[in-house]
This record gives structure tokens, C-alpha cells and sequence, in this order.
């Protein structure tokens, strides 16, 4: 649909073939809260990128700066090669945004919304009425389209907003957790409208998630960020991959964990040996082979167990691993 | 610079549009100076009899202050809407799009203008019905029109600042009303200029509601006094446009909180 731009030049020169390059960030807010710290990535064009990290990581922050909402107190960010900073007006040309929280316009009708958005973009009237049209027809949205957007459920509303911040062709998009709050139905459709972004529209989107899941299904690459820093870097199946091996995990039925962690830890076939609750997690080479002599060794110490599985490795592997604590962890002190 | 404008009418339209969607809210304004004119046009009948006021119908003195003063009171809201589009995101979405913060600001402030006509234009025509009469003649109602869309606008302008600095409704309001009824009665909207204390006099002399309120007086004269009147509006074009100035100046403090 869109020629303009065309998917991932490789090997050209680094400084001008990047959608987004952010160098060194540092945002402090006031009360000295450190929101960023010396934050750096870069995003090929024509790809998706993830932002994954906990409520309160930066990745809101990250967000408005590249968008040219906020401007960073020291570091560098260039968009399809402008620069944030000293050329905010024409980055704004290039970006879509779509925001945390939909910013619809409750008292318009969706077709007023698009439309509004569209002139405001200085969309002549003709491309506008067909790109609203196609808009609404692929999103589903036809028939509720002159109705108020009160009137729309959040799953809508949502799109709604997707379609306002594409609805002018954005080279780069940004997506501020895009199904945060969606039931499972519409989440689906919103990750299918997403990968059809990148791959059809050839639109670079970076995305926003804490999700895990999310990250891994639609992420080329994805940054994991905490406290405002990039703990780890690279395309999700490296980082699964880095790993090695298979996770087991381990309910105890009472609590006498540090026995059984003595147990674990003492085999040579076992790496790693975390504990949270009465869950017990480590890491083998090869799982299937490995866990029914572990359940054996437990079983031989009078250690009851009430679960056991076996995953391949996961994201959230990956971030206990670089963290040191489980993604939900860390979310609930992002809460805090 | 034609984007400009463009965008300008669009933010104006879009809040028309919802204004049109509620002609209730049209009339709810209009009740508060309908009180003023019936009320106080009755309380103070008998006022005229003393020296200092042009004419002897008090309802006659008393229509160009309460347009003018209505103005300022239905202006003064125009920061809410800003505050209700932050709330909703839709500042943000607005502000990282192309278009100029200039823009933003003047389609707001038009949009109050057009609301501070329809109202003008109403409470005159109640003025009519309930006795007042302008022998200044049709121009010096087009002025006093004209004076009270620009303290509008100032006005407008200055509760968006207000609004982008505060980001919070409740300052919004406190600021505002803190303001209204001083400028009002700090004024000769009510009362003869001699008839007033000394001190107001001095202070009135400065206020910019007074220089609306008195270019409106000259409805009331049959001799317009033209100079006198052009003198004023360029003070209230001055102060509506410093105003702007300061609204739109004030995004970056918006954006700097964010």
C-alpha cells in the first residue's frame, strides 16, 4: 500500500537507514526520580520492535520523547533520521502515536474523530474520505461509525484509536501498549492489525508491552528495560536461545524448600536453582530426560510435590535471568 | 501558513460541533445574565435618579455592562476544555501532530468569540425588549459588540494559560472566579463612574472590563465619540494579543510537566 518506503535496507550506512536511533537518554523528573539512564537502541525500518519492562521501567517516557512530547535532559533520538530535539515539527510529519489510554474525542462520532485527525494532518478530502473508509471497514467500524464514540465499547474505542494514529500513513508508529485493558478477543485482532502494519503497510512500529507474550509474538527485536536501562538486547529467539535449555518447574506440597533446593543443587545435571513460594525453578539441558530423576531424588527425601512442569524457555525465563526477579515481581514493584 | 488557518477552523469547528449537539448549554449561559438584567435592572431602578449616568432607565445603563460582563464570566471556562482534553489524552494527540501551537490556541479562542457574539446578540435583544435603548445608533452596538469579543478572547486566552500551567480543573476554576467578580465590579458595569469611590475610579481606569464596558456606554450618547472609542479597542486588541502570546507560550510549560 505504501511505496514510499520500502522494508530493511541492509548494510547500508547505520546513521541514516535507522527508523529510530535513541543515544544515551536521560530523563529525571522532577523529585529526582530517574525515569531514564544513559537509555540507547535502535530500530531497523520496516520492523517492530518491543519495549518490554514492568509498570514505572521508563517506557511511557521513552515514548513521549521520540514523539517530541517531552525532551530529554541529555542523550540523542532520531526519528527516520530528524532529530527529536531540533526538528520536532518535522518528526511529527513522519510519527503516528497511539497512546496509552485511547484519546477519542467521546462527544464525536468515529467517522468525526477520523476525520478531524485526517485534516489536521492536512489530508486532502478525497484520500482522506477513502483512507477513513478502508479505515473503518478493516477495523470493523463501519457500522458504528456516526454514532458517538460514548457509545462505543473499550475494545472500539481502541481501534478507533489505532485508526486515528495511522490514519495518515505514518512511516513510524508508536504503540503505548496497544491491548492493555483488551479482553483476549480483541487483543488478537489488535496483534493481528499490528503485524499487518509492519508487513503490509511496511510502517516500523515501535511497541510498548508489558506483556511478555505480546513482545514474543510480535517483537523482530526487543529491548527489556528497567529502571530506565536496557538490561538486555536482541531478537526474542536469542535471547530464548542464550538460556540453553529447558525450565522445571516445582510446587512444593509443604514448605520445606531449602531442603529441596540442597537436593537440586547438588546434581551436576541442574544450573540455577530459584525459589518463589513453594515454587522451585531451575534450568536443564534436556528437561524430559532429566525430570523424572529429580522427582525420583525428591520423592527419595520424603519432599512432596503437588505440580511439576516442563516449558520450553520463555521470555519471562529471560528476564529472571537478567533481572533477577520474575516479570510479575517486578511489575508489582513498579505498582508501588 | 494556510495549514495554519485550516487547522485553526478545524479545532474551532470540532468544539462548535459539540456546542451544536447541546443547544441547551447555549441557553443555560444565557440564564445568569437574564437574572443581572431582570434582578438587578429592577433592584436598582430608582438609581438613575442620581446625577452621573446619561440617561434615567437604568436598564438602558445596565445592558452594555452585563454583555460585557457576561463575556468575561463565559469565557473565562475556555481553559475547562483544555483541562477536559488533557484528561482524555486528546491534548497530547493534538500536540504530536503537525500543527502549530498557535493554531491550537486560536481555534479555541475563535470558538469562544463566536459563543461571546451569539450571547451579546441575545442580551441586547433582551435589553431591547425590557425597555433599554441605544440613540448611539447601530455602529456603536457594532463596538460594543466588538469590545466585548476581545475581552473574550483576552480572556480566553488567559484561562488556557491558565489551564497549561495548572493542569488541574480545580486551580482552573479558583483562578478564574478569583478574578471575575473584581474586574466586574471594579468597573462601572453597575454604577456611574461618579458616583463611585475615588479609589475605584483610579483602579477602573485600568481595567480592561471598564474599557469594554465604557466604549459600550457610548450607545447611550447621541454624540459617538469616535477617537475616544477606536483609542480603546486598539488597548483591548493589545491585551487579547498578549494574551495569546502568553497561551501559547505556555505549551512548552505543558509539555516540560508531561
Amino acid at each position: 500500500m505504501v511505496a514510499t518506503r520500502s522494508a530493511p535496507r541492509a548494510g547500508s550506512t547505520p546513521a541514516t537507514s535507522l527508523a529510530i536511533e535513541a543515544r544515551d537518554l536521560v530523563k529525571v523528573y522532577p523529585g529526582k526520580i530517574q525515569a531514564l539512564n544513559q537509555l540507547s537502541f535502535q530500530v531497523a525500518p520496516g520492523t517492530i520492535y518491543g519495549l518490554l519492562g514492568p509498570n514505572g521501567a521508563g517506557k511511557s517516557t521513552v515514548i513521549k520523547i521520540l514523539t517530541t512530547l517531552a525532551a530529554p535532559d541529555s542523550g540523542r533520538a532520531l526519528v527516520d533520521g530528524l532529530d527529536v530535539v531540533k526538528q520536532p515539527y518535522q518528526v511529527r510529519r513522519v510519527i503516528g502515536c497511539v497512546a496509552q489510554a485511547p484519546a477519542v474525542d467521546p462527544n464525536a462520532s468515529g467517522l468525526d474523530n477520523l476525520r478531524l485527525q485526517g485534516h489536521l494532518y492536512g489530508m486532502p478530502e478525497r484520500e482522506l474520505k477513502q483512507r477513513a473508509q478502508y479505515l473503518l471497514t478493516s477495523l470493523d467500524l463501519t457500522d458504528a461509525a456516526n454514532r458517538l464514540v460514548k457509545t462505543y465499547s473499550g475494545g472500539m474505542k481502541r481501534k478507533l484509536d489505532v485508526a486515528m494514529g495511522i490514519i495518515h500513513r505514518p512511516r513510524v508508529l508508536f504503540l503505548d501498549e496497544p491491548t492493555t485493558g483488551l479482553d483476549p478477543e480483541s487483543r488478537a485482532e489488535m496483534w493481528h492489525e499490528i503485524s499487518r502494519l509492519a508487513h503490509e503497510e511496511g510502517m516500523t512500529i515501535l511497541l510498548t508491552t508489558h506483556y511478555l507474550d505480546e513482545a514474543d509474538h510480535l517483537a523482530h527485536r526487543l529491548a527489556i528495560i528497567d529502571h530506565g536501562e536496557v538490561v538486555v538486547e536482541g531478537t526474542p529467539e536469542q535471547l530464548k536461545r542464550e538460556l540453553h535449555g529447558d525450565t522445571i518447574q516445582i510446587e512444593l506440597e509443604h514448605d520445606d524448600l531449602p531442603e529441596a533446593q540442597r537436593v537440586l543443587v547438588s546434581r551436576d545435571d541442574v544450573r540455577e536453582v530459584t525459589t518463589e513460594g513453594r515454587f522451585l525453578r531451575t534450568r536443564v539441558a534436556n528437561g524430559a530426560t532429566t525430570l523424572p530423576t529429580i522427582m525420583s531424588a525428591l520423592e527419595n527425601r520424603g519432599i512432596g510435590m503437588i505440580s511439576v512442569t516442563v516449558a520450553r524457555p520463555s521470555l519471562d525465563d529471560v528476564y529472571l535471568r537478567y533481572s533477577g526477579k520474575t516479570f510479575a515481581q517486578a511489575q508489582e514493584e513498579g505498582a508501588r | 501558513m494556510t495549514n495554519t488557518l485550516k487547522a485553526m477552523l478545524y479545532v474551532t469547528g470540532r468544539r462548535v460541533r459539540f456546542l451544536l449537539r447541546q443547544p441547551l448549554y447555549l441557553l443555560i449561559t444565557l440564564v445568569q445574565p437574564l437574572i443581572w438584567l431582570l434582578l438587578f435592572g429592577q433592584l436598582f431602578k430608582r438609581i438613575t435618579e442620581m446625577p452621573g449616568f446619561m440617561t434615567g432607565s437604568y436598564i438602558t445603563y445596565l445592558t452594555p455592562g452585563v454583555v460585557v460582563m457576561t463575556a468575561l464570566f463565559s469565557s473565562g471556562w475556555s481553559g475547562m476544555a483544555l483541562i477536559t482534553d488533557m484528561e482524555r489524552g486528546i491534548m497530547n494527540r493534538m500536540l504530536v501532530m503537525p500543527v502549530r501551537r498557535g493554531a491550537l490556541a486560536a481555534g479555541s479562542v475563535i470558538y469562544e468569540m463566536i459563543v461571546v457574539l451569539w450571547q451579546a446578540l441575545i442580551i441586547i435583544g433582551l435589553g431591547l425588549l425590557l425597555g433599554a435603548r441605544f440613540p448611539g445608533g447601530v455602529w456603536s452596538v457594532a463596538a460594543l459588540i466588538g469590545c466585548t469579543m476581545l475581552i473574550g478572547a483576552a480572556f480566553a486566552s488567559f484561562s488556557n494559560a491558565v489551564a497549561l500551567h495548572v493542569r488541574q480543573g480545580e486551580s482552573v476554576i479558583g483562578l478564574v472566579t478569583f478574578l471575575q467578580l473584581p474586574l466586574t465590579f471594579l468597573s462601572t458595569t453597575f454604577m456611574a463612574e461618579s458616583l463611585m469611590p475615588h479609589w475605584i475610579q483610579i483602579v477602573a481606569r485600568f481595567n480592561p472590563v471598564n474599557w469594554a464596558v465604557i466604549v459600550g456606554r457610548q450607545t447611550l450618547s447621541t454624540n459617538v465619540d469616535w477617537s475616544f472609542v477606536a483609542t480603546h479597542i486598539g488597548y483591548l486588541i493589545a491585551l487579547a494579543l498578549i494574551c495569546a502570546w502568553f497561551s501559547v507560550t505556555s505549551f512548552r510549560a505543558y509539555q516540560r510537566a508531561i
